[in-house]
C-alpha cells in the first residue's frame, strides 16, 4: 500500500545527509566534548560546527547566542522560567498569546502559580494575534512578551516583527517559540529585533532530542539545568555531540535548499486544500489563507470528529493530524481553533495536513481521492448531517 | 494517542453494525454535545417488551463509533427490562477494553440507550 506522510509539524524523517553526518559521533568520535584528549577535541569539533551552521540559519551574530538544549520544550522552558526569575526584581507581568504550543502555556500557568501574572492576548479569526489588544496589555511590570513565529495547527505567521517593536519601546524582552518557522522561513534575529528565540532540530529533518535557544548577547535568563560549565554555564549536561551535528547538518541543507523547497511544497499544499475544498462540500479552511506556512493546511470537516477520519485516512497508508480533542489526549475542542473564534463543532471536525519536501504530486492525488468516500461514508453515520 | 484501540474496537469502528435511521422507531435516545465532542443517537422498536430492532447515528471518535455499534448489537432481543442493565462496562468488556480516555465513549453508549428506553417508556406507558 501507498504510504503518504502529511504530518511534518509533528516530525519529519531524518535526512539521509544528517544521519550520515550524526554515525561518527556514536562510532568513532564518541569523547566527551568537555575532555581535553583528542577524543574529547573531536566531538568539541562537531558541536563547534553545529553552533556555527544554527547560528547562520537564524542569522545570529555570535555564534555563542546559540544554546543547544534537549528539545524546543526545553528552549521554551529556559526561555520563559529563564528570563521571568532575572527579571523578577523589575516585575511580575508576562503576555504570551491564546494560541502557543503547550511548551509555552504551560509554563505560563506554572509561573501564574509562583505569583507572576500572565495575559493570554487573543487572535482574530484568521489566527493573528491582535496588536491593539497586546499593546493594551503592557504595564510597567510588563517583563517579557513570548509570542510564537508559526502556529503549530495552522501554520499562522504572526507579526513577529512588530511585536519585537512593540516590547523594545516598553523595556519588556521578547520570545518566540519558533519551532514551527526555522528553516522553512527565512529568518534573521538582527533584523527581527527577537532577545530570545526557540527552534528544535527534529522539524527541520533532523533528529529528535536537540533543540536549541537563541539568547540576545547580554541577556542572561536563569538556567533551569544546573550541573557542570556545559554550554558556558547556560545549559548543563553532557552535550548530544551526535544530535547537534545532525542538527547543523540539518541547519545547513534548510538555509541552501529553502527556497526551491518552499515554492514545491507550497505548490503542493495549494493543489491539496484547493482539492479537498473544491471536492468535499461542508469543508472549511480554517487560518489565514496568506499569513501561513508554506508546508501547512488546516481544514474543517463539518458534521464529522477528527479521530474518526484519520483513522480512516491511516487505513489508506495516510498520515494526517488533529489538533482537537481525542488525538492530544484531551477532550477539549483545539485552544488554538477556539481562540480563533471557530465553534465546537467545526472545531472537532479539524485536520492538519502539514506536507515535506519528499511528498509529491502524486501523494497529493491519493489523498484527495482517498478522502472524498470516507468523508462520505462518515458522514452518513453522523446524526448531525442531514445531506 | 493515548492507548491504542483493541483490534475488536477497530473491527467494530471499520464495518460498524446497525448505523442509520429508523423513522418508525418507538424510542429515540439523544445524548452529548459538539463540545466533548461525541453526541449519539439511538434509536430502538419494540415489539411485546423486546427490543427487536436498534440503530444508531453518532458524530465522535473511533471509540464513540465502536461503542454505539456494540449497544446497539448488545440489546438486540433483550427485553427492555434486561437491556436496562446493559451497563457501560459491559459495553466496553465486550469491545476488548477501551484506553482510559475513551470511557467516556462507554459511558455516553449506556447514556443513549437509557434515553431511548425512558423515551420509549413516555411514548409507550404501561397500561
Amino acid at each position: 500500500m501507498r504510504k503518504v506522510y502529511l504530518d511534518h509539524n509533528a516530525t519529519t524523517p531524518v535526512d539521509p545527509l544528517v544521519l550520515e553526518a550524526m554515525l561518527p559521533y556514536y562510532r568513532e568520535y564518541f569523547g566527551n566534548p568537555s575532555s581535553i584528549h583528542e577524543f574529547g577535541r573531536l566531538a568539541r569539533k562537531a558541536i563547534d560546527d553545529g553552533r556555527v551552521s544554527a547560528a547562520k540559519l537564524i542569522g545570529a551574530k555570535d555564534v555563542d547566542e546559540i544554546v543547544f538544549t534537549g528539545s524546543g520544550t526545553e528552549a521554551d522552558n529556559f526561555a520563559l522560567k529563564g528570563a521571568a526569575d532575572a527579571l523578577k526584581q523589575k516585575g511580575n507581568h508576562i503576555i504570551t498569546s491564546a494560541i502557543e504550543h503547550h511548551a509555552v502555556l504551560n509554563v505560563c500557568k506554572a509561573l501564574e502559580k509562583s505569583g507572576f501574572k500572565v495575559t493570554y492576548a487573543p487572535v482574530d479569526k484568521s489566527g493573528i494575534v491582535k496588536l491593539d489588544e497586546l499593546k493594551k496589555a503592557i504595564t510597567d511590570k510588563t517583563i517579557l512578551i513570548s509570542i510564537m513565529y508559526a502556529n503549530n495547527e495552522t501554520g499562522v505567521i504572526q507579526p513577529v516583527e512588530e511585536i519585537a517593536k512593540i516590547a523594545k519601546e516598553k523595556g519588556a524582552l521578547f520570545h518566540t517559540d519558533a519551532v514551527q518557522a526555522v528553516g522553512k522561513v527565512p529568518i534573521d534575529v538582527s533584523k527581527l529585533g527577537v532577545d530570545l528565540l526557540s527552534a528544535s532540530a527534529h522539524k527541520i529533518y533532523g533528529p529528535k532530542g536537540v533543540g536549541f535557544l537563541y539568547i540576545r548577547k547580554g541577556i542572561k535568563p536563569t538556567p533551569i539545568l544546573l550541573g557542570g560549565h556545559h554550554e558556558k554555564n547556560r545549559r548543563a549536561g553532557t552535550e548530544n555531540v551526535a544530535g547537534i551535528a545532525g542538527f547543523g547538518k540539518a541547519a545547513e541543507l534548510a538555509l541552501k535548499n529553502m527556497d526551491k523547497d518552499a515554492q514545491r511544497v507550497r505548490s503542493l499544499r495549494d493543489g491539496l486544500e484547493k482539492g479537498i475544498l473544491s471536492a468535499i462540500p461542508h469543508t472549511y479552511l480554517n487560518g489565514h489563507p496568506e499569513k501561513r506556512l508554506c508546508t501547512t493546511t488546516n481544514i474543517s470537516f463539518e458534521f464529522l470528529e477528527g479521530e474518526s477520519i484519520i483513522l480512516n485516512l491511516d487505513m489508506e497508508g495516510i498520515a494526517v493530524s488533529t489538533g482537537s480533542a481525542c488525538t492530544s489526549g484531551s477532550l477539549e475542542p483545539s485552544h488554538v481553533l477556539t481562540a480563533m473564534g471557530v465553534e465546537a463543532v467545526r472545531s472537532q471536525g479539524s485536520l492538519r495536513f502539514s506536507l515535506g519536501k519528499e511528498n509529491t504530486e502524486e501523494d497529493i492525488d491519493y489523498v484527495i481521492k482517498a478522502l472524498a468516500p470516507i468523508i462520505e461514508r462518515l458522514r452518513k453515520m453522523s446524526p448531525l448531517y442531514k445531506g | 494517542m493515548e492507548g491504542q484501540y483493541s483490534e475488536k474496537v477497530m473491527e467494530h469502528f471499520r464495518n460498524p453494525h446497525n448505523v442509520g435511521d429508523m423513522p418508525d422507531a418507538d424510542g429515540i435516545g439523544h445524548v452529548g454535545n459538539p463540545v466533548c465532542g461525541d453526541i449519539m443517537e439511538l434509536y430502538i422498536k419494540v415489539r411485546d417488551n423486546i427490543i427487536v430492532d436498534a440503530k444508531f447515528k453518532t458524530f465522535g471518535c473511533g471509540a464513540a463509533i465502536a461503542t454505539s455499534s456494540m449497544v446497539t448489537d448488545l440489546v438486540k432481543g433483550k427485553t427492555v427490562d434486561e437491556a436496562l442493565k446493559v451497563s457501560n462496562k459491559a459495553v466496553a468488556e465486550a469491545l476488548g477494553g477501551l484506553p482510559k480516555i475513551k470511557m467516556h465513549c462507554s459511558v455516553l453508549a449506556e447514556e443513549a440507550l437509557r434515553s431511548a428506553i425512558n423515551d420509549y417508556f413516555k411514548k409507550h406507558p404501561k397500561k
